[in-house]
């Protein structure tokens, strides 16, 4: 920190708090493609909770009079091949992602948080088998594992979301366990120590809160991550249900009309895109925010 | 080289290869279905009576402890019988055999490629920081770790084999069997397992590439009057790409997630395509095989990257 003045008498004058907030917000609202995915996230939560108030149709109606129509003034996306329109069945598609990128990370950073902390922060025996079990689990591509769980599980929102939340599971530990490694060796963890602190109001009131710069940032990725994950999993046909609107099941089902309706396989796909590529550069933007070290170098 | 290292990480890749199967073993068993129900519905056995299902189950062992049916199952996995797949009514030891070389074509190809363009293309754009092509491929790879690449294959195929018609739309032969529709079916789904891996290379050599050159023996090289290509190539490069080397493992695992993917949406009969069929089909066995093989594969190339990253980063050996 440039602005600080040398330390005198040891001594060291400490920014007030809202300084530093406001620098961080000033960081992060510095790129406009920081911006752009802030905005485009927002636009998402508010079309996820009034999807019945902009969506034009109902999204499950099907109308066998109106099947696979191109894009007009009437279905500014087109229909589908048993006339349920695509925009509606989009806009309806936001709370099945949002929902699974919020409720997977949920899952995943509740149980990874806690492996890795406990890895961290007793060292030892611990240590040594959730980073070995860690390690187990990145062996398994994401896609492969989420695919198993959701088998075994069942389809069904509620089960693509663990199975999603299980596959993210081993980044949060290894991230936790390697930040709670370096906090624990500071001196108000010692401090904390002395004045007879129990190891629980260590970890969680001392450890856990300087860990979470680069957790936020995790976590933003990650449910880009989940949205994926899901998309692919739909894809496959092995998430979410029929009727359910989802984007990945979208692509999946257009992808029969390619060669006529290209804009079934289109539109869904790009929305993914869009949505991810914005909680990626919220991520990013977080990261420098947070960061001062790394700040404009990723 | 320090033996004590590799030594060391030999024996945590063995921990870790036990808790691999133990994780294959748990899952498969809490897939739902009997498995010899499934066994006798599927292979067409439904006539057996009670006493001929209760033989079976005798037979796959399945009516010890779970320890002991682990056991077994270790042992005959070591010795490479894999089961039987019922949908394929062959081992699924061969039927692999015959679908991860397809796979593995695949993947060798997207996994050079990821790092032969990647990596230089993260180099370059560190090296013009702020100017243009940084801008360009900063961008471009913001999108390519975005981009859902069953759909990138979806749209390669409506431009490149419908719309223009320059490429086949799907399908796979053995580059054996004819080389050039070989590599003329290979160009799409290659692009689209190696779009993330070639962003992530390319985002991680930058900012490992900017933290290297801001270092004061650069700067030392600079003063020396140093050529550009010699303080790059020659004092910034190694170190650089010693945080890029720790991605290949993830690489591995990224590409083989990749083909279930791409290997559905181009219809080639790969190792992903097998498993996919297998969850679909509830041909566990095929599942069972899919998901070891692969983790063991991605375990390999991960022992295999840390090795030479002790070789590359002398510091990591004596930690």
């Amino acid at each position: 920190m440039a602005e600080l003045e040398t330390p005198l008498f040891g001594f060291r004058e400490t920014l007030p708090r809202t300084k530093e907030f406001r620098r961080i917000v000033r960081v992060f609202l510095s790129r406009k493609i920081v911006v752009f995915g802030l905005i485009v996230i927002l636009a998402l939560i508010l079309t996820a909770v009034f999807a019945p108030v902009i969506a034009p149709y109902d999204p499950y109606d099907q109308n066998l009079y109106d099947v696979l129509r191109k894009p007009s003034s009437k279905y500014f996306l087109g229909t589908d091949a048993v006339g349920r329109d695509t925009l509606s069945r989009i806009i309806y598609g936001s709370r099945t992602s949002l929902m699974i990128g919020v409720v997977a990370l949920g899952i995943a950073a509740s149980i990874g948080l806690a492996m890795g902390l406990i890895a961290g922060y007793f060292g030892g025996l611990a240590y040594a088998f959730i980073m070995r079990l860690t390690d187990a689990l990145m062996c398994f591509p994401m896609i492969l594992l989420a695919l198993v769980v959701a088998a075994i599980l069942g389809s069904g929102l509620k089960n693509v979301m663990l199975a999603v939340g299980v596959a993210l599971i081993p980044a949060y530990c290894r991230l936790l366990c390697g930040l709670v490694l370096s906090v624990k060796e500071n001196d108000y963890i010692l401090a904390g120590r002395a004045m007879g602190a129990s190891n629980l109001r260590i970890m969680f009131l001392h450890v856990l809160p300087n860990c979470f710069p680069p957790l936020i940032v995790l976590m933003t990725m990650q449910v880009g991550m989940a949205i994926l994950a899901e998309a692919g999993l739909s894809f496959l046909g092995i998430g979410i249900e029929q009727p359910t609107a989802a984007w990945g099941s979208m692509v999946s089902d257009g992808y029969q009309y390619l060669l006529t309706h290209p804009i079934l396989s289109f539109a869904p796909g790009l929305t993914i895109m869009i949505v991810v590529f914005a909680f990626n550069m919220v991520g990013d933007g977080l990261r420098d925010a947070l960061d001062p070290k790394l700040r404009g170098t990723i | 080289m320090t033996y004590p290292y590799i030594l060391r990480r030999l024996l945590q890749s063995i921990i870790v290869l036990v808790l691999v199967s133990m994780i294959v073993f748990v899952l498969m068993r809490l897939l739902p279905g009997d498995p010899i129900l499934i066994y006798v519905t599927q292979g067409n056995l439904e006539s057996s009576t009670q006493e001929q299902i209760d033989l079976l189950r005798k037979e796959f062992g399945l009516d010890k402890s779970m320890p002991a049916q682990y056991v077994n199952w270790i042992a005959r996995v070591i010795r490479g019988d894999l089961g039987k797949s019922i949908l394929h009514r062959d081992s699924v030891s061969g039927e692999i055999a015959r679908r991860l070389p397809i796979t593995f074509f695949l993947g060798m190809l997207a996994f050079v490629i990821s790092i032969l363009i990647g990596i230089p293309a993260g180099i370059i754009s560190a090296t013009r920081r702020g100017r243009w092509l940084d801008t360009a491929v900063t961008t471009l790879a913001n999108i390519g770790i975005t981009v859902p690449i069953f759909w990138l294959g979806i749209l390669l195929i409506y431009f490149f084999a419908l719309y223009l018609g320059w490429l086949p739309v799907f399908g796979y032969t053995s580059p054996f069997e004819d080389f050039w529709l070989s590599i003329k079916q290979v160009i799409m789904p290659v692009v689209c397992l190696s779009v993330f891996a070639i962003a992530s290379n390319a985002r991680q050599a930058r900012s490992s590439m900017l933290e290297v050159i801001r270092q004061d023996y650069i700067r030392t090289a600079w003063s020396k009057g140093l050529r550009e290509r010699s303080v790059i190539l020659g004092h910034a490069l190694k170190n650089a790409l010693i945080p890029v080397v720790t991605l290949i493992g993830m690489m591995v695992r990224n590409i083989f997630g990749g083909s279930v993917l791409i290997e559905t949406v181009f219809n080639i009969p790969g190792m992903g395509r097998l498993a996919v069929e297998g969850i679909l089909g509830k041909d566990y066995q095929v599942v069972q095989g899919c998901v070891l093989i692969t983790a063991l594969i991605v375990l390999a190339s991960n022992l295999v990257v840390d090795i030479s990253y002790g070789w590359l980063d002398p510091r990591i050996r004596y930690k």
